[in-house]
Formats: C-alpha cells, sequence, structure tokens
C-alpha cells in the first residue's frame, strides 16, 4: 500500500515535470544556425542528396566511431559470455520447419541481402545508411537461421569481414586527417555530380564500411544466441 | 489535421502496448507488445519525416531486439526448468 502510494507520487512529480516542458513549448519556425548551416552550404560542402547522411558521416563522424565501437563491445562481450558453452561437444534438438518458411526463406533471404546491401550502398542518396542496411543483412541472416536451424554460420568469415571494415573505416578517417581537412572528411574524392551514385566524395566507400562492419556484428550476435538454443 | 489524428492514435496504441508489455504475465505476450511499441514508433517516425530513424526502429527495434529477447527466453527458460 505504502509502496503504491510512493509509486503515485512518483508519477505525479514526472507529470508535473514533464506539464512544464509542454506548456512552454514553443516550435521553432526557423532552423537555428548550426542546422542553417547544415542545411544550406551542406550540399555544396559534402554534396550529398541525404542531409541526414552528410551529418552522420562527415559533420559528426566522430561519434559515428563511436556508435560503431559500442556495437563492436556488445557483440564482443555476447560472443565471449556464450563461447565457453559452446566448446564442449554439444548435441542440439532441432525443430523440423515447416514448407511455407522453407520456401518463402528461399526467395526472401537473397532479396533481403540484397536490400540490405542496396540500402548502404545508396545511403547518400536515400532514407537510411550503414546502420540500417546492416541491421536488414542481420535479419536475413535470422530468417534464413529461422528456416535451416542446423546451419552453419561461418565464425571466421563474420570476424574477417568485421575486422577488415572497421580497419578501413578508421583508416580513411586518419587519411582524412592527414590529406584532407580533418577526421573522415569527404573530399579526398571529387564530390561529383549532385544526386548520382558516384558522389559525396567518400560517403558511399565509408557507409559500405559501416554496414559492412554493423551487418557483420549484428550477425555474430545472433548466430552466437542461435548456436545455444534447444542444446540437450 | 488528418495527419494530427493518425499521430495521436499511434500514440495512444504505443501507451496502451506500452503497458501490456509491462503488466501482462506471459513473457512471450510482453516481447510480442514490446516489438510492437517499436513497431507503431517507426510508423510515427515516418509520420513525422523522419525516414531514417524510422527504418533503424523498424529493423533494429522491431525486428533483431525482439528475436533476440525470444532467443534468451528459450534459453532462460530451458535452464530453469
Amino acid at each position: 500500500m505504502v509502496k503504491n502510494i510512493l509509486i503515485f507520487i512518483v508519477l505525479i512529480g514526472f507529470a508535473v515535470l514533464l506539464a512544464n516542458v509542454f506548456v512552454g513549448f514553443k516550435g521553432n519556425s526557423e532552423l537555428n544556425t548550426l542546422a542553417n548551416h547544415y542545411a544550406v552550404s551542406g550540399p555544396e560542402e559534402v554534396g550529398s542528396a541525404n542531409l541526414v547522411t552528410a551529418v552522420v558521416v562527415t559533420y559528426r563522424g566522430l561519434d559515428t566511431l563511436g556508435e560503431v565501437t559500442i556495437l563492436f563491445l556488445s557483440a564482443a562481450i555476447v560472443s565471449f559470455l556464450l563461447k565457453i558453452e559452446t566448446s564442449a561437444s554439444r548435441k542440439r534438438k532441432l525443430r523440423t520447419t515447416s514448407e511455407i518458411l522453407d520456401t518463402a526463406s528461399k526467395i526472401l533471404v537473397p532479396v533481403t541481402l540484397l536490400f540490405g546491401i542496396y540500402v548502404f550502398i545508396n545511403g547518400h542518396l536515400s532514407p537510411g545508411g550503414g546502420f540500417q542496411g546492416g541491421a536488414i543483412i542481420a535479419s536475413g541472416l535470422v530468417l534464413m537461421l529461422l528456416s535451416q536451424p542446423a546451419k552453419e554460420v561461418s565464425h571466421k568469415l563474420i570476424t574477417i569481414v568485421e575486422s577488415i571494415s572497421g580497419l578501413s573505416f578508421v583508416l580513411i578517417g586518419v587519411a582524412g586527417v592527414i590529406f584532407a581537412a580533418g577526421f573522415l572528411d569527404n573530399t579526398l574524392l571529387s564530390l561529383g555530380k549532385f544526386g548520382t551514385i558516384f558522389s559525396a566524395g567518400l560517403i558511399p566507400v565509408i557507409y559500405i564500411f559501416v554496414g559492412l562492419k554493423v551487418g557483420a556484428e549484428l550477425s555474430g550476435i545472433i548466430a552466437n544466441l542461435q548456436e545455444n538454443q534447444n542444446e540437450v | 489535421m488528418i495527419q494530427l489524428i493518425i499521430a495521436l492514435f499511434i500514440g495512444v496504441l504505443i501507451l496502451i502496448m506500452a503497458v501490456i508489455a509491462i503488466i501482462h504475465k506471459n513473457l512471450v505476450v510482453g516481447i510480442i507488445a514490446a516489438g510492437a511499441v517499436s513497431l507503431f514508433a517507426s510508423v510515427l517516425y515516418l509520420l513525422l519525416s523522419a525516414p531514417d530513424v524510422a527504418m533503424t526502429e523498424a529493423a533494429i527495434g522491431s525486428g533483431l531486439s525482439t528475436i533476440i529477447f525470444f532467443y534468451v527466453l528459450n534459453k532462460i527458460k530451458r535452464q530453469n526448468g
């Protein structure tokens, strides 16, 4: 009873705090200085048709490196914690899959993987990018593992793709410091014609590496968890 | 105006799903409700013209994290039972 009253009081406190924010809210009719700079001179400076990509990869590239590092850490911790139990010789009782799932996955898995690649290659033109494309690739892997639970996922391949793309991402960033304006500067390559696939300098290259890295990490997490299922 | 009504409707749906996810006794229902929160949130982001965030939320929030929760739930059930 006392606990419920305390919860109620805390909730009312939150409501009062949020009500202040809600009452005092006035929408901005125009962008602030920084956003205005991005919107006005972004297409000229970066050459990316999708402004979100311009901000994520170039203007705030260091934050993207931090996000990728966090994802790498969580993937490493999952495989570290689950590794011990998989090392012993193990038997798994696998459930047979239904005909519908089997047939659907044969068609949908290649299409899903291809769509993921499309999303991160076109990150500078259309909505999406490395993180979204990597997540879509991992979803394709989930579908494949649901229909064929006995399939072995090559952890060596995942490790190699992950390391090479992560290293290339950082090396491109450092090359930007040495040869161009700053970390992850995309003007190492020529900016090209605005709105075409070979434009925005290094952004497509960077996003391909980010997409491969994120896809490999999420696939590694999924594969590790899947291999630990239904052990006898 | 019609967009505002749809947005409010989705907001109410998100709240209902979130409450179900917290108070339902069956964990499977809870996980699916938590996935539905992400799915409705991604539709809301799309209505508020943030397609990049909507894609991330749909792929990671309602797709991958739901499946990871199911994998972990299955493993915990086996170890406890």
